[in-house]
């Protein structure tokens, strides 16, 4: 028998909130230990098994990860309901407890084989959420996005298959011995850094990085609510997390600033910012702006990593939770503004649309304020987190160009946010669209914006508190 | 170098498919061959797996005649995932065959370019 739609919806909520709170318990174990914990799976000890490591930076990105997606599921709920046929609300809720699982298994797996399926699962449930809605180009957009994540997940794959190759291992901290012996003896280095280069460049196109950001637009732009917060606050971040997983726990910080990679994703990640946010200003659709403005988000956190360090992993992953939460409130927004102005996301008929929908525009306005970088929210502590790793790195060169990056990407955020807040806050001068949509009041979107709200200020407000505890995770992280 | 490629023959080649396929999948615009593109280079990483893990003169690890040394059996790991890799291809191409038939029941092409142009005429403002 198949559950109804309603109840599987009902069943994901519950889910949902176990996870939150399972992920919690470990987070507050871990802290209280100050260790990490390894699960062996089945009976076969390390060099066979398979395992699963708990340590405070797994659950903390788990524990955000479930709040965003508990979010976006119950803040998207209406408009799922209008976009998606009712028969198939039970198979768009097996879609998201599969993709939980997926983002779960990647967050928590020590081995990368693992890592590999749960990143394909994910994959396919991502172009799921995608095509079911049916309308305009999304099935267009499904393809074009499954192309790129196809090309990602081969190189992926030939990356992990090469480290297998001459590590004979697939259990990352086995994987991280033989890869330190290999680069004493320098023998296999070619075959090293070819490899790292290789999954490096297959995750950096799964996540978007500049030169493959091209399918956001129209992948966030046409999907449903839920999908488009989902997609773009947690799934592209997984991928990252998983690359920062690879780098500390089977490369090593010691092998990898060897190479050459850090400068290339800085670069690649300062093009992004700059790239994202210039087309984010031609953009004529407020969820095309936004998803442009992913792209930039995408090249904050790749701009951390290539900083490189404790404190450039620290931006980075600080960027990742803070980004997470800023951007699913700002897709869960937008539509509700449409909703008032003629079902229609462009900007010429969203005018005055916040104050017909004023709840709508205040949460759309602070997850635009925390985009700029408004000190209070968690976007201000990110940028002064980026600015600091730099400045830590004591290379002048690399401070004033992260610096310039920072302030020229501030500029032009402002310049389209604050444009689209003027915008949605003046009166248009020709009526007609504006009693098209009535306001529907609905907690779910309320409770859960409220929750992104919070989450977004206790990120700003108390970023000591994150900031000690990615800085923990990671020292127990390799 | 010639030498140590003739040596890993299997590894070159598999290189070389991968090398195909990958091209195939990004540049090609009829999306059933970028569909074989990406069977072809899914290929080239299982062959480079299964010949990595063979030794030539060694079994399958399954004793049936009591032998109990290691040296005569080889790693079934690498089998192993080769086999769950080939499940993964299995699904991806199934979903994107589906896709595929969506995109031609609507656009009656499955020409890329083709179908972007066509679908900048019917875009809808959401």
């Amino acid at each position: 028998m198949m559950l109804s739609g309603k109840a599987a919806k009902r069943y994901t909520i519950l889910y949902e909130c176990l996870l939150i709170f399972l992920s919690a318990c470990v987070l507050w174990f871990t802290c209280t230990t100050g260790k990490s914990f390894t699960y062996i799976m089945g009976e076969f000890p390390a060099p066979w098994g398979n395992e699963i490591r708990a340590g405070t930076l797994e659950a903390l990105i788990a524990l955000s990860f479930m709040i965003v997606m508990l979010c976006s599921v119950l803040g998207g709920w209406r408009f799922l309901q209008i976009d998606i046929d009712e028969s198939k609300w039970n198979l768009y809720f097996t879609l998201i407890n599969l993709m939980t699982a997926a983002l779960m298994a990647m967050t928590w797996t020590n081995d990368i084989f693992t890592g590999y399926v749960f990143l394909e699962i994910l994959t396919l449930t991502s172009c799921g959420i995608l095509i079911v809605r049916e309308i305009g180009r999304t099935t267009l957009a499904a393809v074009r996005y499954m192309i790129l994540n196809l090309l990602g997940s081969g190189l992926f794959l030939l990356g992990v298959v090469l480290l297998y190759d001459i590590t004979g291992h697939l259990l990352m901290m086995n994987m991280q011995e033989a890869i330190a012996e290999i680069a004493a003896q320098k023998e296999n280095l070619p075959i090293l850094t070819l490899s790292v280069g290789v999954l490096t460049t297959g995750l950096a196109i799964k996540s978007g990085l500049f030169p493959f950001h091209f399918w956001m637009p129209d992948t966030y732009g046409y999907a449903t609510p839920t999908s488009a917060a989902v997609l773009s606050s947690l799934v592209s971040k997984s991928y990252i997390f998983l690359l920062i997983k690879i780098y500390y726990r089977v490369i090593g910080m010691g092998v990898l600033a060897e190479m050459p990679i850090g400068r290339i994703l800085c670069a690649l990640g300062m093009c992004g910012i700059i790239f994202g946010s210039v087309s984010a200003l031609h953009a004529d659709n407020i969820n095309r702006m936004a998803a442009f403005s992913s792209a930039a988000q995408i090249g904050y956190v790749y701009m951390g990593i290539g900083i490189g360090g404790t404190a450039g992993y620290t931006a980075a992953i600080f960027h990742i939770l803070a980004h997470a939460v800023t951007k699913s409130l700002l897709f869960l927004s937008t539509p509700r503004l449409a909703a008032v102005s003629g079902n229609s996301l462009l900007f010429k008929n969203l005018q005055g649309s916040a104050l017909r929908d004023r709840t709508a525009g205040m949460f759309f306005v602070i997850g635009a304020f925390s985009m700029i970088g408004i000190p209070v929210f968690s976007g201000f502590s990110s940028k002064l987190l980026f600015a600091g790793a730099a400045a830590g790195t004591g290379n002048d060169r690399m401070l004033i160009l992260v610096m310039l990056v920072l302030a020229v990407s501030s500029l032009l955020n402002a310049m389209y946010l604050i444009r689209t807040v003027i915008r949605i806050y003046t009166m248009p001068v020709r009526t007609g669209i504006a009693e098209n949509g009535r306001v529907h009041h609905h907690s779910g979107y309320l409770i859960s914006s409220g929750v992104l709200v919070s989450a977004n200020l206790f990120l700003g407000l108390f970023s000591w508190m994150a900031v000690n505890l990615i800085q923990s995770g990671l020292s127990m992280f390799g | 170098m010639l030498s140590t490629l003739l040596n890993n023959s299997e590894e070159a080649v598999a290189i070389i498919l991968f090398g195909i396929g990958f091209t195939m999948l990004l540049f090609h615009r009829n999306l059933i061959r970028k569909l074989i593109g990406m069977n072809i280079m899914d290929t080239g990483t299982f062959l480079f797996l299964a010949s990595m893990g063979y030794i030539t003169g060694r079994k399958a690890p399954i004793v049936t005649n009591g032998v109990m040394e290691l040296d005569a059996y080889i790693n079934p790991v690498p089998a192993g995932l080769v086999l769950t890799g080939i499940v993964v291809s299995v699904s991806v191409t199934a979903v994107m065959l589906a896709l595929t038939v969506r995109l031609y029941k609507r656009y009656h092409t499955l020409n890329l370019d083709e179908i972007y142009k066509l679908s900048k005429h019917q875009m809808e403002d959401r």
